[in-house]
């Protein structure tokens, strides 16, 4: 196949980018999104050209580092795919493929299709853990889960923090990671202590990052590589209404602002 | 107290639960607003009767047009924050772009808003405060003796039927009540999520009934303008 690629060029964080265009001949069906611009970059530096930087790392839809925007898709568009599970058999010979970089305020571009998305950590530093004791490790069975707790946390957990869902919602939204991050804590009996705690802080978090507001249009859930569903986002709405409602008139004997 | 306040105010789901409380509110109200509406179908003597019944009860009309005009006012605040906000999310747009699995309802909710506000504008000046500038006619629809019927209550049927045989005016009611109910086609079930009341069992059935909701709304406030532009009603 051979493709013509215009690539989203930036130096670094502070310089203008703009869209350059490149040839890419010989592409083979069976590779990998990756492995085609990994190629094209052999080509670029044997031509003593900069490469097109671009985050990966497993290269097998389990890390969340790859992150591009493909003809105006996240990841793509391609249901429940990360970029590097795409093959370049779902293009045409002849092509014109435009890849740029996730876009929102909260996730700066740092170099070509890399940005930076400390924004997630920041969240998660906000509440996305549990405190446990540390000790030996627990009876498997001392901690009895019900079958629907434990598959609706399942769910929720398979959010590898990509960040596409921000990439494609029109309003750079990220309630969709934050709706699967406390919802599978929520879900689970070691999260109960810091529940409350645990969304308020995040959606703080994430409001301070700078990310837009759900409209519930619905292309976080589309594009998500691991089909997160929107119904996190209902839930993450209830947590956090229970939240503000406890704190405010916390139960007898406890104390409230 | 307080905290309650700042993050429903300056939160961005406390936010969504302002747009989608309020939208629930003015939703309620659409509806009984049709119901009282519809009534012209069964002549002058009922919706004479009802307009009658709302206007005497001074103590209530005018508490329920606060709170009605406070909660719109909510409504398009919140739009507007939240709009400011969006556009602040994402400072440089993509060279290239698809809306993915979005309905066209859900991207255009701003601009189908700001105009149901333009028309409710309008239909306040037009039916409430009888501005004669506005209804085409060259009328007043507060005259005395025309718009008054024999028991002296106002002719509200002969003020809806005159207002809409001006085909322009009529038009623009339906197309702002399209456009309303268009808004609603998503805002219903977006009501429901926001407020986190939306779980998987029922989330299709309600995606589908807000739909059906808004079509059958749209089906009621139309079927008055269009009744009394083909003369069925006069
Ligand atoms: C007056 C001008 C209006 C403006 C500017 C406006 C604007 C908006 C906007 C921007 C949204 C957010 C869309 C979203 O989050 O998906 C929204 C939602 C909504 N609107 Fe309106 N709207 C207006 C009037 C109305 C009216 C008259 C009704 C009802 C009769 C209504 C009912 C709703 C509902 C139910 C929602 C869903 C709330 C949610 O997103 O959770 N709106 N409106
Ligand atoms: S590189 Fe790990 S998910 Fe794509």
């Amino acid at each position: 196949m051979n493709l013509t690629l215009k690539v989203w060029r930036q130096k670094d964080a502070r310089t203008e980018g703009r869209l350059v265009t490149y040839q890419a001949p010989n592409v083979m069906p069976d590779m990998s999104f990756l492995e085609m611009l990994d190629v094209l970059n052999e080509d670029l530096i044997a031509k003593g050209e900069e490469p097109i930087a671009f985050d990966s790392d497993c290269r097998e839809g389990i890390c969340g580092t790859c992150s591009m925007i493909i003809n105006g898709l996240a990841h793509g568009g391609m249901r429940g795919t990360t970029v590097c599970q795409l093959h370049m058999r779902h293009f045409r010979d002849g092509e014109t493929i435009v890849i740029e970089p996730w876009r929102a305020r909260a996730f700066p571009v740092l170099k070509d299709l890399i940005t930076d998305r400390s924004a997630f950590d920041r969240i998660i530093q906000a509440g996305g853990f549990v405190s446990v004791n540390t000790g030996g490790a627990p009876d498997a069975n001392a901690l009895p889960i019900g079958r629907i707790e434990a598959d609706t946390a399942m769910d929720a957990a398979a959010c590898i923090g990509c960040g596409a869902c921000v990439a494609a919602c029109k309003n750079a939204s990220a309630m969709l990671f934050v709706a699967a991050k406390v919802s599978h804590l929520a879900a689970l009996p070691q999260g109960q202590i810091e529940r409350e705690q645990r969304v308020l802080g995040m959606v703080k978090a994430m409001d301070e990052a700078g990310f837009g507001n759900c409209t519930v249009t619905g292309s976080c859930e589309a594009v998500c590589p691991k089909e997160i569903s929107l119904d996190f986002i209902a839930r993450l709405n209830r947590e956090y209404g229970k939240a503000i409602l406890k704190n405010t008139f916390p139960p007898a004997g406890k104390g409230g602002d | 107290m307080m905290s309650l306040f700042r993050n429903l105010f300056c939160s961005s789901l406390g936010k969504k639960y302002l747009m989608a409380g309020s939208g629930a509110v003015m939703f309620l109200f659409v509806i009984g607003h049709l119901a009282g509406n519809l009534q012209i179908f069964l002549g002058p003597e009922a919706i004479n009767r009802y307009g009658h019944f709302l206007q005497a009860n001074v103590e209530l009309l005018w508490p329920v047009r606060i709170v009605l005009l406070a909660i719109i006012a909510l409504h398009i605040w919140a739009a507007a924050k939240l709009t400011l906000e969006n556009r602040a999310a994402r400072p440089q747009a993509y060279a290239q772009w698809q809306p993915t699995a979005a309905t066209y309802a859900s991207r255009t909710m701003m601009m189908s808003g700001i105009i149901v506000a333009v028309f409710i504008v309008y239909h306040l000046l037009h039916y409430t405060v009888m501005v004669k500038a506005v209804n085409l006619t060259g009328k007043d629809f507060d005259a005395r003796p025309e718009f008054f019927d024999a028991q002296g209550r106002h002719d509200i049927y002969k003020m809806m039927v005159t207002g809409f045989q001006q085909w322009p005016v009529s038009i623009f009611y339906l197309v702002g009540v399209g456009l309303l109910c268009f808004h609603l086609s998503h805002g219903i079930s977006a009501m429901f999520q926001s407020l986190g009341w939306k779980k998987r069992a029922y989330g299709e059935c309600l995606d589908c009934g807000a739909k059906w909701a808004a079509a059958l709304i749209f089906l009621g406030y139309s079927s008055i303008p269009v009744a009394i532009l083909s003369r069925w009603i006069q």
